[in-house]
C-alpha cells in the first residue's frame, strides 16, 4: 500500500527499516465461484461500535463488527498516527467497504456478506503474538459460513 | 510474506480503497481484489492495482488553504493558548456541525469528551499531571484517545467546506500542525510529556501523538527549510 516514492522521506525509512519475518507456509487454497463466495471483512484499522471498548495503545484484541451496523457507528481507536484519518472521517467505506461489498451481493457478483466482520488494530505486535486471535476469528468465520475474507489493511 | 492473494495498491495510507465519496472507484477496487478468488494460477498471486486514486495529483495537491480565517496562534507556552483553542474552536462549531448532519456521521468523541473539556485537559498538562476523565482506561490511554479526538473535530470541520474535498490528506495535515492553535498545544505538549512521570502519557507523548512527517516538518521548520 502506497509508494515508498510518495511517502515523506522519514516514512518511508521507517517502513523499509521494519522486519518483515517470512512464513514457512504458502496456505492456498481454492474454492467456489465468486457468486456462491460468502464474504466478511477484516480489517486492521482499529475500528468498533462507538460505545465499544476502544483498542489500547497494544492491542491484540477484536472487536466486532455486525453486519447491519450502521456506518454512522463505526469510530477508529488505531494507535498509530501515521496514516490520514480524514478519508475515513469523510466516508466509511474508504476503509470498511460494507456499502460496497452488500452491493455487489445485491447485483448477485458476490454469494453473500456475512453477518458479522471484525476489526483488530494493526500495531504494536508480532505475527506471532497475534496468532492466538488469528485462530479464534477463523473459528468464527467458519461458523458465520464464510468462504472468502477481504482482509483490510490501513 | 507469500499470501495466497493479495493485491497491491498505490493509494495512501488511511486509504486503502482509494478516494472518499467515490463509490464506483471503490467498487473497482473491490471487484479487482475479490477476482483473485477465481484465478487458479497460486499458490502466491500478488497483483498491482494499476489505477492511481481521483484527484491525487499534484495540481489538486497545489493550492488548497482552509478558508476558515483562525487567528495566528501565539506561542505555546502562553497562558492565553487554551483561550486561543477556544476561540478557534467557537469559529469552527458551525462547520462541525454541518459536518456531522451532511455526513450523519462523527469520528469525534472516542474519549467521551465533548470538544471544550477536550481543550481544558489537555491544556492542563501544562500545569502538572491532570487527572483522569476517561473511566475504564489509563491515564496514558486516556491522554491519546482525547488527543485523536480533538483533531477529529477540527479535521472534520475543516473539511466540511466547499473544496475541502480536493484537498490532500498532507494540506489537511499541515493546516492542522502548522497553522492551528490545537496544532501548536499538542506539540508543545509533546515536549512537556515525554518527560511524564506516567509511563503511558510519556509513551504516547513519544510515539503516539505528533505524526513522524509532521515532526520532521517542524524540525525542518525550525531549521529554516521549508519543504
Amino acid at each position: 500500500m502506497v509508494r515508498l516514492t510518495d511517502l515523506p522521506e522519514v516514512d518511508a525509512r521507517h517502513l523499509v527499516s521494519k522486519e518483515c519475518p517470512p512464513f514457512d507456509s504458502e496456505p492456498w487454497v481454492a474454492g467456489p465461484p465468486l457468486r456462491e463466495r460468502r464474504v466478511a471483512i477484516v480489517t486492521s484499522a482499529g475500528l468498533h461500535r462507538r460505545g465499544d471498548r476502544s483498542f489500547a495503545i497494544q492491542d491484540i484484541g477484536y472487536r466486532v463488527i455486525p453486519g447491519d451496523l450502521p456506518a454512522s457507528e463505526l469510530v477508529m481507536t488505531h494507535s498509530s498516527v501515521n496514516f490520514d484519518r480524514t478519508g475515513f472521517q469523510q466516508d466509511t467505506n474508504l476503509v470498511f467497504p460494507i456499502d460496497r461489498l452488500n452491493e455487489l451481493a445485491a447485483a448477485g457478483e458476490i454469494g453473500s456478506v456475512a453477518r458479522f466482520h471484525y476489526s483488530v488494530m494493526g500495531a504494536g505486535w508480532l505475527p506471532h503474538e497475534i496468532e492466538p486471535t488469528a485462530v479464534e476469528l477463523a473459528g468464527l468465520l467458519k461458523e458465520d459460513a464464510v468462504n472468502a475474507v477481504l482482509l483490510s489493511p490501513v | 510474506m507469500r499470501p495466497p492473494r493479495f493485491l497491491w495498491v498505490p493509494f495512501e495510507l488511511g486509504r486503502p480503497f482509494g478516494a472518499p465519496g467515490d463509490p464506483a472507484f471503490q467498487t473497482k477496487v473491490l471487484r479487482a481484489v475479490l477476482a483473485l478468488l477465481e484465478r487458479e494460477d497460486g499458490p502466491v498471486i500478488l497483483d498491482d492495482f494499476p489505477e492511481d486514486a481521483p484527484a491525487t495529483s499534484e495540481d489538486a495537491a497545489t493550492g488548497w488553504v482552509c478558508p476558515i480565517g483562525l487567528p495566528k496562534p501565539a506561542a505555546a507556552s502562553e497562558p492565553a493558548m487554551l483561550a486561543e483553542v477556544l476561540r478557534e474552536v467557537a469559529q469552527l462549531a458551525p462547520w462541525y456541525a454541518y459536518a456531522h448532519e451532511a455526513r450523519g456521521r462523527s469520528t469525534f468523541g472516542v474519549s467521551g469528551l465533548e470538544i471544550e473539556p477536550v481543550a481544558r485537559f489537555l491544556h492542563a498538562f501544562f500545569d502538572g499531571m491532570p487527572g483522569n476523565p476517561v473511566a475504564g482506561v489509563t491515564l496514558g490511554e486516556a491522554f491519546r484517545l482525547v488527543c485523536e479526538d480533538l483533531r477529529s473535530w477540527y479535521l472534520e470541520a475543516a473539511t466540511a467546506r466547499p473544496g475541502a474535498g480536493a484537498a490532500t490528506s498532507r494540506a489537511l495535515a499541515d493546516w492542522f500542525w502548522g497553522e492551528t492553535a490545537a496544532g501548536r498545544l499538542l506539540l508543545a505538549l509533546q515536549t512537556i510529556c515525554a518527560k511524564s512521570a506516567d509511563d503511558g502519557v510519556r509513551h504516547v507523548a513519544v510515539s503516539q501523538l505528533v505524526p513522524r512527517a509532521q515532526r520532521h516538518r517542524q524540525i525542518n521548520l525550525q531549521s529554516g527549510d521549508s519543504t
